[in-house]
């Protein structure tokens, strides 16, 4: 299968383990990543102001470029477009949602980007990684699975951007099971814990550090007494709060055990059997190779 | 038999004009009593000067291009921009990374783009301006520099741009930024550089500097061009 991939600005910088992760294990499983070309931002947060169509035209174009792909036959799925940053998924599909639903909006917006030849038409179907993968079937996907992650406590969070709005999240808002219907897959033990959907502080971390590390830090020592070896995400914000900020916490507290957050596409790669020095793990500040060689790899 | 030269009405600054059917925008500025001292260049198309923005008769949108390329029509509105008074950080290229922190601390504003492609469609060089500038948001500098490589510094991006972006200035700096740590080292350059250095073409320099006026148009026009 070869699928257009909406990456985003994130993936191309300081999350570029998870873009290498998913692509490693996407081709292992047959899932070819075909970069869109001429990709543009997401729009980054979706507009709520009724009127305020400029800000969806960046997502709208990016479902121009899939529409083109398909044009010229360079993939073979149906409409689909395949993301991995949540924020970006979040974004296109509210914007792609309220062009399916108001048919004088995507017109307005359709002339006004007269220069693009080819006109949108509320078709493309934005899509998770992860719902590729349920797709594609957590069953086989066990199947195919060369080194299991038996043993393994992993507290998978959600954040927002994954669920919610229930219009546009890709499992139930309030008791999502896809996260841990993936880990059972691979082998390992999903934690259930109720942090799970408690925000990360979001942008505040640029401004307001201290509230971030104030609820990143009760997220971390939830998942902590739960048993939890480590956190997995497929939001770089959501990483970033949680994996980064770890370092302000070990300042200001001690005894703060530091707790390993990785992109979930990194154990699916690890579980694949691919090599672990390949898809980088140069972006997770909380060092989580000591844990998953002991606990996996050197088993 | 004298052929007519038809004539059509352009509006300078809102006043009627009748101009030659077929003058480029300058052409008609001068052929109106005009002299421009400023917002004209080489009227060759390639120094970026004289751009400017004008509207056609009946048409709603505000165009933009180079008053040197762009030829004029009945019941043409036109003004010509004097200079273009954009934000140009300074910096020390040698004290730069190639990274897209250098973009965040210098122009914060590309990350202001909505995608809207203004820019786009302004450029009287058909850059895709947008997309260079998107480039730019991701930290993809190499990129960048090849979307941007034919842009004349012309400004009409960023006198376009809701979001005050100074596309063209973050360009060449993109350009700079390539050339000094990104782009593949040329062993030709440093062969020719020497070959400058040992006075291997001093004759020929020399040759050019005594031609006459005429002689040098003529040659330039006569000169082989090598596109690779």
């Amino acid at each position: 299968m070869k699928i257009p991939y909406f990456p985003g600005c994130s993936l191309k910088t300081y999350a570029s383990s998870f873009e290498k992760s998913a692509i490693a294990s996407g081709a292992e499983l047959g899932i070819e990543f075909v970069e869109i070309p001429r990709w543009n931002c997401c729009g980054v947060v979706s507009s709520l102001t009724s009127d305020d169509l400029m800000h969806h035209l960046a997502p709208v174009r990016n479902m121009i470029r899939v529409l083109e792909m398909q044009n010229d036959k360079i993939v073979d799925t149906d409409n689909k477009m395949l993301t991995l940053c949540s924020m970006c998924m979040n974004t296109l599909k509210r914007s792609n949602l309220k062009m399916q639903e108001h048919a004088d909006e995507l017109e307005t917006i359709n002339d006004f980007m007269y220069k693009e030849d080819q006109k949108y038409d509320g078709s493309v179907q934005v899509m998770h990684y992860l719902e590729i993968l349920k797709e594609y079937g957590f069953a086989k996907i066990a199947e195919k699975v060369k080194v299991s992650l038996k043993g393994l406590k992993v507290a998978p969070y959600y954040g927002c951007m994954l669920i919610r709005p229930k219009e546009v999240g890709i499992d139930d808002a309030e008791e999502p099971t896809i996260f841990e219907d993936f880990l059972k897959a691979l082998g390992a033990e999903p934690v259930d814990w109720r942090s799970k959907k408690t925000c990360c502080g979001s942008y505040l971390t640029v401004n307001k550090e201290n509230i971030v590390v104030k609820l990143t830090g009760k997220i971390l020592e939830d998942a902590r007494r739960n048993g939890a070896d480590l956190i997995i995400t497929s939001c770089p914000l959501c990483a970033f709060n949680l994996d980064s900020r770890q370092e302000l916490l070990q300042i200001r507290n001690p005894n703060f055990e530091p707790i390993p957050v990785l992109y979930f596409s990194q154990l699916l790669a690890i579980a694949l059997g691919l090599d672990i020095n390949k898809f980088g793990f140069e972006n997770n500040k909380v060092d989580g190779m000591p844990l998953l060689k002991n606990k996996i790899l050197n088993k | 038999m004298a052929v007519e030269q038809k004539m059509v009405t352009v509006y300078i600054m809102g006043e009627p004009q009748l101009v030659p059917e077929g003058s480029t925008i300058i052409m008609a500025w001068e052929y109106a009593g005009f002299q421009l001292k400023k917002g004209l260049g080489c009227r060759e198309g390639f120094c970026g000067a004289c751009a400017t923005v004008y509207r056609e008769k009946g048409d709603y949108k505000l165009k933009g291009g180079l008053a040197c390329q762009t030829v004029v029509s009945e019941g043409m509105s036109l003004v010509q921009i004097p200079y273009v008074p954009a934000e140009r950080p300074r910096y020390n290229l040698a004290e730069l990374k190639p990274d897209i922190n250098t973009f965040k601390e210098l122009f914060p504003t590309i990350f202001r783009c909505v995608a809207c492609n203004t820019c786009s469609k302004a450029c009287p060089q058909d850059i895709k301006v947008m997309d260079y500038i998107q480039q730019l948001k991701r930290g993809d500098i190499a990129a960048a520099a090849s979307t941007s490589f034919d842009c004349i510094r012309c400004g009409l991006c960023a006198l376009r741009c809701p979001a005050d972006i100074v596309q063209f200035n973050a360009a060449t700096l993109a350009q700079r930024l390539y050339g000094k740590y990104l782009a593949k080292p040329s062993p030709e350059l440093a062969d020719r550089l020497q070959e400058i250095a040992d006075g291997k073409y001093d004759a020929e320099i020399e040759e050019l500097n005594n031609m006459g006026h005429d002689d040098l148009v003529k040659k330039y026009y006569s000169r082989e061009m090598k596109i690779r």
